[in-house]
């Protein structure tokens, strides 16, 4: 244990890939206590990204949001045997060296806390720890693929319980892609030119009609039926921030939100799923918002 | 008659693709009413353990399950697979490995086997190797926040070793690796099972 080859590298990157693969079909949950990791463990989240202040709070308090203190990290990684997601700031190398020194199992180098760097984001490529960012379209996303990150979510706009930004993410990525398959070969070195993204990555897309990291959809997601219309536009599994620990029942809201991720598209079990949860989340949509959180790190 | 691919979480598509490369039909089991579809083998797939037996059970479909498997179901499981097959589950803690769970209420629990979960740490644990499966030769492995097989039991038979554990065990049909086949650019292993 521990004594395996931690260099990165290309062989490194496959493995962060597949982890996750290993997390398709789940539910990420955010959590600030280990209790609340318990709880998330129990209902069947595949993994929880382990933050001070859930997205929601985050907004309400205002101010400059960073890295969660490491104590409380481990608090949690002790917790659960499910594994362990952590957010840096956009850019902040440091804070995503101390995340890989504690062990985390992935980073989220993430716009929902204040960035670190207003032009550059982290060099994935130079960790052995696997990263996770987000993205609005799919220029966005194949330049964190390139810059190294091994999984991809939309942005959404975190915090707000309004799922139209998700929506809005992942209909754009999978609208672009869908063009890109249908482009003749020799356009392909244009379309690269216009997303701003390495060429190699262009022609996967244009191969395999899909990113080449796992994608999961996030931000807004606060009911099963978000769930599973995030399934349906093709997401391969969600992030849940705000959504459960702020609603009226969260364990049988997480456990409502895992099932309805799994069957999808089956609207009887999404009716049972769905029956007295409780309050939901209070949402605000994002035309009543200060600070548009998707807008940071393009 | 076709597989059943367990596709409540995790890497089931993998596994569809390797049955497709061999021309086997598959279809998926998502809820109780799947398991009216004939079926002659099943795969379980890897995925988080903890999720996947929380659906089986939150869908009805643990117990119907145990009982095909024990009345002699042919079975792929890999990583979180072999955890939800496993007789007894250990979890690994910081320092050592936790006491043993017996809970065959929780999981499927037909194989005679005790395995260690996270047994290789976080995922800066995770590797890939090369090593000999009994019946098959030289296989490449992956091992993703895998688990091992710390005891076998006599109904069970070791396959195949890395750095001394045990990391692939048959009992009759249930075939269970801590490693994933799916991911490797290899049919054999997928070939044994359609063969079982």
């Amino acid at each position: 244990m521990g004594s395996k080859d931690q260099t990165p590298g290309p062989e490194r990157a496959r493995l962060n890939r597949e982890l996750a693969q290993m997390l398709k079909g789940g539910v990420i949950m955010d959590v600030t206590t280990p209790e609340q990791a318990r709880i998330a463990e129990d209902a069947g989240a595949v993994a929880v990204m382990a933050l001070e202040r859930i997205p929601a709070d985050i907004r309400a308090a205002g101010g400059v949001s960073r890295m969660s203190d490491p104590a409380m990290i481990e608090g949690i990684q002790k917790a659960v045997s499910i594994p362990v997601m952590a957010k840096c700031r956009i850019g902040h190398i440091a804070e995503a060296r101390i995340l890989q020194a504690i062990d985390i199992d992935y980073i989220d180098e993430s716009e929902v806390l204040s960035p670190a760097d207003d032009v550059y984001h982290i060099d994935k490529t130079k960790f052995a720890v696997p990263f996770v960012c987000g993205a609005r379209n799919l220029g966005e996303a194949l330049r964190r693929i390139a810059e190294g990150a091994s999984m991809i979510r939309t942005k959404g706009e975190p915090g707000t319980g309004d799922v139209v930004q998700a929506v809005h993410h992942m209909r754009q990525m999978q609208t672009e892609i869908g063009r890109l398959v249908a482009l003749r070969t020799d356009q392909l070195f244009e379309a690269a030119k216009h997303l701003e993204v390495p060429y190699d990555l262009v022609l996967y897309v244009h191969q395999n009609g899909k990113l080449p990291v796992v994608n999961f959809a996030a931000g807004g997601v606060a009911t099963p039926a978000d769930a599973a219309l995030m399934m349906g536009l093709g997401a391969e599994g969600v992030f849940v921030g705000s959504g459960i620990f702020k609603s009226g029942d969260p364990a049988k809201r997480a456990a409502a939100i895992v099932g309805a991720t799994t069957n999808w598209q089956d609207p009887e079990r999404l009716a049972y799923l769905s029956r007295d949860l409780g309050e939901a989340m209070v949402g605000i949509n994002k035309d009543e918002i200060q600070i548009l959180m998707a807008e940071r790190g393009q | 008659m076709a597989t059943a691919v367990l596709a409540l979480q995790g890497a089931f598509v993998e596994h569809k693709r390797k049955l497709d490369q061999l021309g086997e039909p598959w279809f998926e089991i998502r809820e109780k009413g799947d398991l009216d579809r004939d079926f002659d083998r099943l795969v379980l797939p890897g995925g988080e353990s903890t999720t996947q037996g929380r659906l089986l059970r939150q869908e009805g479909l643990l117990e119907p399950l145990r009982q095909r498997i024990a009345a002699g179901l042919p079975v792929l499981a890999t990583c979180a697979g072999l955890i939800l097959l496993a007789a007894r589950i250990q979890d690994q803690v910081e320092d050592g490995v936790a006491r043993t769970e017996v809970r065959p209420e929780r999981h499927l629990g037909t194989l005679d086997v005790t395995v260690v979960r996270n047994a290789y740490g976080r995922q800066l644990g995770s590797f890939r190797t090369q090593a000999e499966l009994r019946g098959v030769g030289q296989v490449g492995m992956t091992f993703i926040r895998a688990p091992y097989i710390s005891e076998v039991g006599p109904r069970a038979r070791t396959l195949a070793t890395v750095e001394g554990r045990v990391v692939a065990v048959r009992q009759g049909v249930q075939l269970a690796l801590s490693f994933h086949p799916e991911l490797e650019d290899d049919l054999r292993i997928h070939q044994l099972f359609c063969r079982l």
